[in-house]
């Protein structure tokens, strides 16, 4: 019988202050899963992230990182668990390369396998140049990845990943997705929050959306994109057009004289679409989403604010 | 975690936390020592040739067990509080707060820290009040005894002070209006022989007295007070801020919210 790399039942946060963060979150992500956790500012991913980790105390509710609860064995759960913060959180006075020795002799890992793996992850995340530099002298981007190598240093089982590309260049970026998939492939079940949906939908299998502290989607990422009703795509045309076409039912709207919008729905094709068009002698050289898929259904689903009110979504 | 990866886990703890304080000697090992010099020929050589003995020894070899010891007690406490105090600041103490580490061995950590700044400053101004004293060890024993726990106490105390710290003025409130007051009146110049009856029962409440006056029985085989007692005193106050250091971190008070 498999194990959920994380359950997590009716989460509570109430902090000291009185501030509610999270009114009961549930959550289950599979055993090698790529899961992403989305949510507005505020909304209590942090917070939840903060809990699994151990880095705040919850209020009520169950955490069970592959079974091991957290409260009950936490040494267990807590070894199984990277993480990589929202915020650097490392002492900026020291080399890279100890930062990374150090961490893994907290899990009770020796130098000698320490300074192995320490070069392994430095080098994939090409930061070995940088070993003996102090980490105050690493760029924002170099910083980042400096906290996925620290996280990665005891190999754990469970990666959670607190919005881990924010800031980085988009070549990095791209560069760190390529990375985060073949940790994934490996079989490390990964959790990613991030405010650029675009990698999330890119990268994740799995959603759950969690707003004003509560659980309000999970899913998987394809049903999720399926409730999408209709999709518009931008054409780049070679010649312009005066008005917009009419063609059979696709609402279109010229946005001027070359780029034409099209509201494709799910019981429609692209390819009789561009039938229509050839008919019409319009030639097209080129097309695009006209938004992110993930990211329009999110913007209103926060606007509605519940999960059952955005089905008829256009994107 | 098993016994041998708590070791590994302590050992990097230790190792951290040496390397921090070596790292900024010039901050964190000279002021001390320059300190406890001019203490040295101002007070030992200067005004101390005014002053006539004390329990049989001249002033300037009198002072000195308390001077080190002064040193050292400061040390402990201000490698820890700072070095707990900066790692809760820059959130870099969540490095060990989501591993597996247990508690103590955090605890342990950083009191090793203290303990080795401790030592390590103390054996450099001992050094230095050779040049200005020439006394003899009475007990060894006695003496590194009260080094090593006092050093052991100030650094749990330290840590104590930094997770209820907010901000830095936080840290050098305790040492500034609780630390320096009785260390200064924990007997470092002058016997308690010396003062009213009042104060000397005053005197007594202050555990600082106790541990200076056990550092002295260690090197010159003098003190105020019973030596035992003064063990027994410290070892008490090393238990009792042990626990409650530990209660702290299990409770995670000042570290997580």
């Amino acid at each position: 019988m498999s194990v959920n790399a994380l359950k997590i039942e009716n989460l509570k946060k109430t902090y000291r202050n009185g501030t509610v963060a999270l009114h009961g979150v549930n959550l289950d992500v599979m055993e090698g899963d790529f899961f992403a956790l989305l949510g507005p500012n505020g909304a209590g991913k942090s917070t939840t992230i903060s809990i699994i980790s151990s880095l705040t105390n919850k209020t009520t509710g169950k955490v069970q990182v592959f079974g091991h609860d957290i409260d009950q064995d936490p040494a267990t759960a807590r070894s199984m668990i990277g993480l990589v913060p929202q915020e650097f959180n490392f002492n900026i006075f020291e080399p890279v390369i100890e930062i990374l020795i150090n961490q893994a002799g907290f899990y009770g890992i020796s130098r000698k396998v320490a300074t192995r793996r320490a070069e392994k992850y430095l080098r994939k995340l090409e930061l070995w140049d940088k070993r003996f530099d102090m980490a105050k002298e690493l760029s924002g981007g170099m910083k980042r990845r400096l906290m996925i190598a620290r996280a990665l240093v005891h190999e754990p089982k469970l990666l959670i990943l607190d919005e881990p590309t924010a800031g980085v260049d988009i070549e990095i970026r791209h560069s760190m997705w390529t990375f985060m998939r073949e940790i994934n492939a490996s079989g490390t079940t990964i959790i990613l929050t991030t405010h650029y949906l675009e990698e999330a939908e890119s990268l994740c299998n799995h959603i759950a959306i969690i707003d004003k502290g509560v659980t309000i989607e999970h899913t998987s990422m394809r049903t999720l994109l399926d409730r999408l009703r209709v999709e518009t795509f931008v054409l780049y045309l070679e010649e312009p057009l005066s008005e917009a076409p009419i063609c059979g039912d696709y609402p279109l709207k010229l946005v001027d004289s070359n780029t034409l919008e099209v509201g494709v729905a799910h019981s429609q094709t692209l390819n009789e679409f561009f039938h229509l068009l050839s008919e019409r002698n319009i030639q097209v050289l080129s097309m695009r989403n006209k938004t992110n898929r993930l990211e329009q259904l999110f913007v209103t689903m926060m606007r509605d604010g519940n999960a059952e009110n955005y089905s008829g979504v256009q994107a | 975690m098993n016994f041998s990866q708590q070791l590994i886990a302590f050992n990097t703890i230790m190792v951290k936390e040496y390397l921090r304080f070596i790292r900024i000697w010039v901050q964190t090992i000279i002021p001390p020592v320059i300190t406890m010099a001019l203490y040295f020929v101002i007070f030992g050589q200067l005004i101390g040739s005014q002053i006539g003995d004390i329990d049989g020894y001249r002033y300037m070899d009198y002072i000195v067990p308390g001077l080190i010891l002064m040193a050292v007690i400061t040390n402990s406490y201000s490698n820890v509080v700072s070095s707990f105090f900066s790692a809760k600041f820059q959130k870099n103490i969540e490095e060990m707060i989501i591993s597996p580490l247990p508690n103590y061995i955090i605890l342990a950590g950083y009191i090793s820290g203290g303990v080795a700044r401790g030592v390590t400053v103390g054996i450099t101004v001992t050094v230095v009040s050779m040049f200005f004293s020439d006394f003899q060890i009475h007990s060894l024993g006695i003496t590194l005894a009260v080094f090593v726990l006092t050093s052991i106490l100030f650094s749990i105390a330290g840590l104590i002070n930094a997770a209820y710290a907010r901000s830095f003025d936080d840290i050098t409130i305790i040492p500034t209006f609780v630390l320096t007051p009785l260390t200064y009146l924990g007997g470092i110049f002058y016997s308690i022989k010396m003062l009213p009856v009042f104060c000397q029962t005053f005197s007594m409440a202050n555990p600082i007295m106790y541990m200076i006056n056990a550092f002295r029985y260690g090197l010159l085989g003098v003190s105020d007070i019973d030596v035992t007692t003064a063990l027994v005193i410290i070892v008490a106050f090393i238990i009792i801020l042990f626990t409650l250091a530990l209660s702290l971190l299990n409770k995670g008070v000042g570290i997580k919210p």
